[in-house]
């Protein structure tokens, strides 16, 4: 029996390894499609770093709704405390763009610690409106306190120095956009580290059946709060990278749109894989430019009708096709 | 007071219905104990109250002499009392050895690590390579739980248990919709279970009952109406009457 034990966990071992080299395929495939968007697109690097931005956020949310399975329509409180930081920051003198993200970030697990110990509270549609809730509370401060944000009109003309001391931001958006597709990288091997450590497995069973989490002895609560904070820090480095690029912070960065816009990019592209949040936010938003460049009166309508497509074909999002087409193959 | 394991006056009511009435019964290390009654006796309510899912009306569990009755679940699992589930509640899409090896790491309160890999801990993983191969589910041990039969969740469940390093682990029927053909191996894991263990088991096939435990209570009505041994258990009238008793009548009728 120990002999045929042996035996049957030799033969299981391969398919751990298979998983590794798909990641670092993965990893490979973002670096070639960085590089080509660069090549390719050079007048429209300024978009580039905006799906950069959005990706992070659609990012954070994947932690919290794909991983831990806490439905939120309120991440861009988030996103959008991260960028106010950072805004507030550089206006009074802080204008390191390293230092920046750090603010953003640090902004953003603070806002995540919040926002969690709130929600986690309540459970299923409650918590949904509770985190509804909470962005429109945000949204609404940074409203209110003009003197520090702007209010309305934003936080206009941020002056960041240049990187690392040698390169300036430049028109075309080059130094923002290899900055953060560099912070984007870093961050999604970061990640792919945290949900395949113990903690992710814990946030996986969680989100499964917290009854049998609890049953092995595991608390529920703090382990949902620390991906929180995670992911507050995740979508404020998003919020931050945001503000250097475009040089402003508006109210929209702080808004429930944005937030069901983010969560619409994840399911596009499929919850719990990471992978499907940037694909997510790749399309929608790479649609989104196309066809309202085609046609500005109906590219809403379009990409309804793609979402809808995508969501009758794939349920489980764009990467789930994948899966499928790879299951066929095996 | 040489007792690892006593629950006393255990009540529970929900609205109006008593539920648990008044439940005493104490348990010694290594102990075999099978708690068996009639649908709707109040066994796997008296198992959510003694594992702390829910919170009894009146009365106390005592655990190694320290009173437990006010922690929650996951406090009590730590402390050594540890169930497993009338039905199963695993992860389907994770393994039987994502499952092991996350509760032996949760024992060692390395669960909730960020930056540690799940599988870089080659202590842990022959630790739950020996629990797997107690439990004959090795050849399964890399399949989605979604995937593999029954009987083998069942048997993944007391591995979570027993993961737990147990001081008192309480059996929700554990051969329950198991196909009758597999049962010889739920029954073979439950010989094997460490002698120092003390188990509760809840289980309604009888043949099982008498050959794994050596003390029977019934329960009846959400009260205990019977404690002895498993060769009485048939014999008592009043447990004919409540647990028995229709069976018997129809019978006598025919």
């Amino acid at each position: 029996m120990q002999v045929m034990a042996q035996a049957q966990t030799v033969s299981a071992a391969p398919r751990a390894k298979g998983l590794w080299w798909r990641d670092v395929i993965g990893i490979m495939l973002i670096v070639i499609c960085g590089a080509a968007g660069y090549w390719l697109f050079p007048d429209n690097l300024a978009l580039l770093t905006r799906i950069v931005a959005v990706a992070l956020l659609v990012l954070s949310i994947d932690l919290i709704v794909g991983y831990c399975g806490v439905a939120t329509l309120g991440q861009a409180a988030l996103f959008g405390a991260g960028a106010y930081a950072a805004g507030i920051a550089c206006v009074n003198g802080v204008t390191e763009p390293m230092t920046l993200i750090a603010i953003g970030a640090l902004a953003g697990a603070t806002a995540g610690l919040v926002m969690g110990a709130i929600m986690l509270r309540a459970h299923g549609l409650a918590q949904l409106v509770l985190s509804i809730a909470i962005v429109q509370l945000f949204h609404e401060a940074a409203n209110k306190a003009s003197a520090y944000t702007g209010g309305s009109d934003g936080l206009a003309g941020l002056m960041v120095s240049p990187l690392f001391g040698i390169f300036e931001f430049d028109l075309w958006g080059k130094t923002a956009y290899l900055m953060g597709f560099a912070l984007l990288l870093l961050v999604f091997i970061l990640l792919k580290f945290i949900v395949a450590s113990p903690f992710g497995m814990l946030c996986r069973g969680i989100k499964q059946d917290p009854v049998r989490i609890r049953a092995m002895g595991a608390f529920v609560f703090p382990v949902l709060l620390k991906m929180f904070v995670i992911s507050g820090a995740v979508a404020g480095m998003g919020g931050a990278l945001a503000a250097i690029s475009t040089q402003v912070v508006g109210l929209d960065s702080v808004s429930f749109e944005l937030s069901a816009n983010a969560l619409v990019m994840l399911v596009l592209g499929g919850l719990g894989t990471l992978y499907g949040a940037l694909i997510g936010t790749i399309i929608f938003m790479g649609f989104e430019h196309m066809v309202s460049a085609i046609n500005p009166f109906h590219w809403m309508t379009m990409v309804g009708a793609l979402l809808i497509a995508v969501v009758l074909a794939a349920p489980g999002g764009l990467t789930s096709l994948a899966e499928k087409l790879r299951g066929g193959k095996a | 007071m040489s007792d690892l394991f006593r629950v006393e006056n255990l009540s529970k009511s929900f609205g109006g219905l008593a539920v648990s009435r008044n439940i005493s019964l104490s348990m010694a290390e290594g102990e075999r104990l099978a708690l068996i009654g009639p649908n709707g006796a109040g066994k796997t309510t008296f198992v959510n109250l003694v594992t702390g899912q829910i919170k009894p009306s009146a009365g106390r569990v005592v655990l190694n002499g320290e009173d437990v009755t006010q922690l929650g679940a996951v406090r009590r699992v730590r402390k050594g009392l540890v169930r497993t589930f009338q039905v199963t509640r695993l992860f389907s899409e994770l393994t039987p050895e994502e499952h092991v090896t996350l509760t032996v790491l949760q024992r060692e309160g390395k669960a909730s690590r960020i930056l540690s890999r799940f599988r870089g801990n080659s202590a842990v993983a022959d630790e739950v390579h020996d629990i797997l191969a107690t439990l004959g589910l090795l050849e399964v041990a890399r399949r989605k739980v979604g995937q593999i039969a029954y009987g083998q969740q069942r048997l993944l469940e007391i591995a979570i248990a027993l993961a737990l390093k147990p001081k008192v682990l309480l059996l929700d029927e554990p051969a329950a919709g198991v196909p009758s053909a597999d049962t010889p191996r739920i029954e073979q894991a439950l010989e094997r279970l460490p002698p120092s263990l003390a188990v509760l088991m809840i289980e309604h096939d009888m043949d099982l009952v008498f050959r794994f435990a050596k003390r029977v209570v019934v329960l009846a009505a959400g009260g205990i109406i019977f404690e002895g041994l498993p060769s009485e258990v048939a014999a008592d009238p009043k447990v004919r009457e409540a647990y028995l008793g229709n069976y018997a009548n129809a019978r006598s009728v025919a």
